[in-house]
Parts: structure tokens; C-alpha cells; sequence
């Protein structure tokens, strides 16, 4: 067990050792790393702000039913009757002509508008929320509605806000096809620079071979150094993504001044930071081991 | 019970070689002996395969009483830790000191570091580089280097040490004094092999011998 330690702490220092003793080429391999790594992390966290601006959007699916004028008591309780019973309904509202108008009213400037008018112009309606996404149900049943008997109009209310939830769906896609790229890429670089790496040290793995190493050993300061270069570019990344968001704060906050709101990219929280660490470092290993299972078979007994 | 056991040990490398062929012999545990034979007759072959660093096509080969030729890659390690390999090409690291060559084989083993240092310096004091022990490999002599591989051999102090060609680039004064060195381990219970073409060395020394011809046991 303290052998084992000693093993650990041995390598780990040779590694960083290994790291400063070439600094430019070190720094190098960070920066690429780390820059092709700020392109995810920096959408990912772009992406996780459109959404919270979203979330105050509801993007459940509703359709609005208004009915005609003349629509008496029993026609209101039959249309809800009929809406209620319709496949694909979650819950139906009603919203009486007078509900709306004192509704309106709340609406800052609304009121003296509906001031000078001398009738409610506004119909009753229902607000039906759908149980599925589906714009096809929507369809049908917006057809459905307005073949209704006393329906004046239906509305989709939620189309826009439909749309946005499938952009914000395709940039998520996108998002992850992009990830998964520059993942294959980070893995790549890792496995090169430990493939270089083990041919400058194949006289030391040779010796350690006939010495008496056993294969972890040999290969524990390759995986080292591949999960460093893996957190370091994850820095790297975390640090222009932040820099990135920091500078474009300064500049959203004089927009927001000019519009009275209050604009602000949200920064990354820490549980993300070090999912980040966790997934770089990983495929930093991932890299590395995979190298020296591929080029430390050259030291295996023919 | 031999320490080396070979039984019709066959060896033929890609490309249709055949550096051995159905060999058998023996070696007890404290014995000096001298394989020899003409470049090519399958000396290195024949350290390599107790070694664990080449495979027999055929036959068994037994190392302390363990099958070598059947033994599975995990434990070849442990096997080559109870040998001292003294190999040609040499293969000493010129990016360290002297003694952090000496200090390999502990560290690969896992010795407790400061019971490392002590057994280092022994082994340089016994092959007689102690003063040199910060010096760069690169600026030792042939019989120094020749030295220094010794020493990186026994400093684990191991059961058997197996030499290929240790006095070949060097002169007669020199490679008396290796010869020398591998007597005295002999002597303290080490079993030595030791691979040479140098016929007059084997007679001067007078162990047993082991010639190798094409392959096979004269």
C-alpha cells in the first residue's frame, strides 16, 4: 500500500516535471485543447440562459376558444361539455366576457381606453390546455372547436412559443453533435502527444520492462499526463468562457439601461464548472489509455 | 532442483530462423555457467527465453521451478525481478545521474525510499563507482558503463543474474575486473549465466560450459 502510494506520488511528479520541462510545447497543446473546448462549453452555457429566459414563456400547448355573441348559458355548458370531452384536452378555462374585461382593466393604460367604450366588445371564451406537444392534435383539434355550434374563432396561442421551444431543441442538438466532435477531437490530441511521448521515453520503458515493472506501472504517468492535459485545456476553457461572459455583461448592461430591463448573462454554476473538470479530465485519460494499450504492446514478450 | 530447466526448447523467429532447436539442460541453483558458441548460435535467444523476453515455439522452459513459456504477461514482472539482466546495447538512461540508474529497479519494486538510497550506494561500492554516483552516464568509460549495468543488475539483489557479451568492447585488463565481479556474486550464492564467444575467457575461468552450435547443444 505505501509502495503503491509512493508509485502514485512518483508519477505524478515525474508528470509535471515532464509537463515544465517543455513549457512552450505544454502551453501549446493546452491552448488547443483548450480553445476548441470553449466552443461547447461557451453555447452550452449561452443556450442554458435562453432557456431560463424561456422558462418565464409558458410553452405548454393552449388553443383559445371564443364564442359569439349571442351563445346563452346552455350553450357555454354544452361547448364545455364537448371541449372537456375531446381526446388530447389536459383542462379548459372559462373566461367570461366580464372576467376579460376587468382583466384588461389591470393592464396598465388599458383602462382608460375601455373608458370610452360604451360595451364590452370583448366575447366569452375558453382557454383549453392540450395534454400533448403534438401540433397535429393541435390541428384537429382546433378544427374540431371551430366546427362547434356558437364558436366564433380558435386560436393557437402557443404556436410562437412552440416555435421557440424547437429552436431551442435544435440548438441543443446542435449543441451536442458539436460536443461530441470536439470530444472525439480532445481525445485525439491526447492520444498523439502520449504517443510522442512514449517514443521519447522508449529507452526507459525498455529498462523499466526488464527491470521488473508491471504494465500499470509503465503506464500510470502516460494516463497522469493525459487527464492533466485534459483539466488544463478544461481550464483553459472555463477561463475564456468566463472572460467571454464577463465582457459581454459590460456590454449588455448598457443595453439594458437603454431599454429599462435588466439583461444579464447568468454565469455558469459549479455544479456545471466541474462537470466540465470531470468530463475534460476524463477524456484526457480516456486518450492516454488508449495510446499506451496501442503502443505499449511493442514492449510485450514476442 | 534446477533454478533452470530446459526441455526441448525450440525458438524460430518470423521469417523462418531457427535460433534454437529442441534444446534440454539443466542449471542448479549457485552455478557459473558459460554458454558459448559463433555469433548467431542462439546465446541471447537462449537468456531471452528465461527472461520472459521472447516465447518458445516449443518445449517447456522452467525458471525457479515456474513455467516460463506458459506464464501469463501479469507475472512476468515478478519473475524478472528475481533476475539481474546485464544485456547487450547496454540500455543505460544518459537523462539521469548514475545513481538514479542504480535507484530504477527500487523504485519499479517499490523499496521504502531511504532503504533504496542505502541499497543503491552498496551497489555502486561493490562495482566501485561510488564517487562517480553524480556523474552522467555519458561521461563513464566502457568498463564503467559495463559497471554500472552490473550494479543496476544486483541492486535487487536477485537469485540468478543472466550476462550476454558483458566484456565483449572491452580490453583484457577490463574484462578480467567484470569477470571478476560475477565471480565474487557467484560466490556469495548467485547463479550466473553468462553468455560469451571469448573461448580463451572460458578456459581461463574454467565453469561449466554450455556450447551452443546452430542451435543446438554440443
Amino acid at each position: 500500500m505505501r509502495a503503491w502510494l509512493q508509485h502514485h506520488r512518483i508519477s505524478l511528479v515525474k508528470t509535471v516535471a515532464r509537463l515544465l520541462a517543455s513549457p512552450f510545447s505544454t502551453l501549446l497543446n493546452v491552448l488547443a485543447i483548450g480553445v476548441a473546448l470553449a466552443l461547447p462549453v461557451g453555447a452550452f452555457f449561452l443556450l442554458g440562459n435562453l432557456e431560463t429566459m424561456s422558462q418565464h414563456v409558458s410553452v405548454e400547448p393552449q388553443l383559445s376558444v371564443f364564442l359569439s355573441a349571442n351563445a346563452a348559458k346552455s350553450d357555454i355548458a354544452d361547448i364545455a361539455s364537448r371541449i372537456k370531452g375531446s381526446a388530447g384536452v389536459l383542462s379548459a378555462r372559462f373566461v367570461s366576457r366580464d372576467d376579460a374585461i376587468t382583466e384588461l382593466k389591470r393592464v396598465a393604460g388599458m383602462e382608460d381606453v375601455i373608458a370610452t367604450l360604451r360595451r364590452n366588445p370583448l366575447p366569452d371564451a375558453f382557454v383549453v390546455t392540450l395534454s400533448t406537444r403534438d401540433s397535429a392534435v393541435a390541428d384537429r383539434l382546433e378544427h374540431e372547436f371551430k366546427s362547434l355550434p356558437k364558436v366564433a374563432h380558435v386560436q393557437g396561442d402557443s404556436l410562437w412559443a412552440r416555435r421557440l421551444d424547437a429552436l431551442l431543441h435544435l440548438g441543443r442538438t446542435a449543441i451536442v453533435l458539436l460536443s461530441i466532435v470536439i470530444c472525439v477531437a480532445l481525445v485525439a490530441v491526447t492520444f498523439n502527444t502520449i504517443r510522442l511521448q512514449i517514443l521519447t521515453q522508449q529507452e526507459e520503458i525498455e529498462v523499466c520492462c526488464l527491470v521488473g515493472a508491471t504494465r500499470a506501472y509503465i503506464q500510470r504517468p502516460f494516463l497522469y499526463l493525459g487527464s492533466l492535459l485534459g483539466m488544463l485545456g478544461g481550464c483553459v476553457a472555463l477561463a475564456i468562457v468566463l472572460a467571454t461572459a464577463r465582457i459581454l455583461n459590460s456590454d449588455l448592461a448598457q443595453l439594458a439601461t437603454l431599454y429599462g430591463a435588466d439583461l444579464q448573462l447568468r454565469l455558469p454554476e459549479v455544479s456545471h464548472i466541474v462537470f466540465v473538470f470531470g468530463a475534460c479530465t476524463s477524456l484526457g485519460w480516456l486518450g492516454a489509455y488508449w495510446s499506451v494499450s496501442r503502443h505499449l504492446l511493442v514492449f510485450e514478450r514476442r | 532442483m534446477a533454478i533452470v530447466s530446459f526441455q526441448q526448447v525450440s525458438k524460430r523467429y518470423a521469417g523462418g530462423f531457427e535460433a534454437l532447436r529442441a534444446i534440454s539442460f539443466s542449471v542448479d541453483p549457485g552455478e557459473m555457467v558459460f554458454i558459448t558458441g559463433h555469433s548467431g548460435a542462439g546465446k541471447t535467444t537462449l537468456l531471452k527465453l528465461i527472461a520472459a523476453i521472447e516465447r518458445p515455439n516449443q518445449g517447456t522452459v522452467l525458471v525457479g521451478g515456474q513455467n516460463v513459456s506458459a506464464m501469463r504477461s501479469t507475472a512476468i514482472p515478478y519473475l524478472r525481478r528475481k533476475l539481474g539482466l546485464v544485456f547487450q546495447g547496454q540500455k543505460l538512461l544518459y537523462d539521469r545521474s548514475v545513481f538514479d540508474n542504480v535507484m530504477l529497479p527500487l523504485i519499479v519494486t517499490g523499496q521504502p525510499y531511504r532503504e533504496a538510497t542505502r541499497r543503491a550506494r552498496a551497489a555502486l561500492d561493490k562495482v566501485g563507482l561510488l564517487d562517480r554516483e553524480k556523474a552522467n552516464p555519458v561521461t563513464l568509460s566502457g568498463g564503467e558503463q559495463q559497471r554500472l549495468c552490473i550494479a543496476r543488475a544486483v541492486v535487487n539483489r536477485p537469485a540468478m543474474l543472466l550476462a550476454d557479451e558483458p566484456t565483449a568492447s572491452l580490453d583484457a585488463a577490463y574484462a578480467s575486473e567484470i569477470m571478476d565481479m560475477f565471480s565474487a556474486f557467484n560466490q556469495v550464492g548467485v547463479t550466473v549465466l553468462l553468455a560469451t564467444h571469448d573461448l580463451q575467457m572460458v578456459e581461463k575461468w574454467g565453469a561449466r560450459t554450455l556450447t551452443l552450435d546452430h542451435g543446438k547443444v554440443k
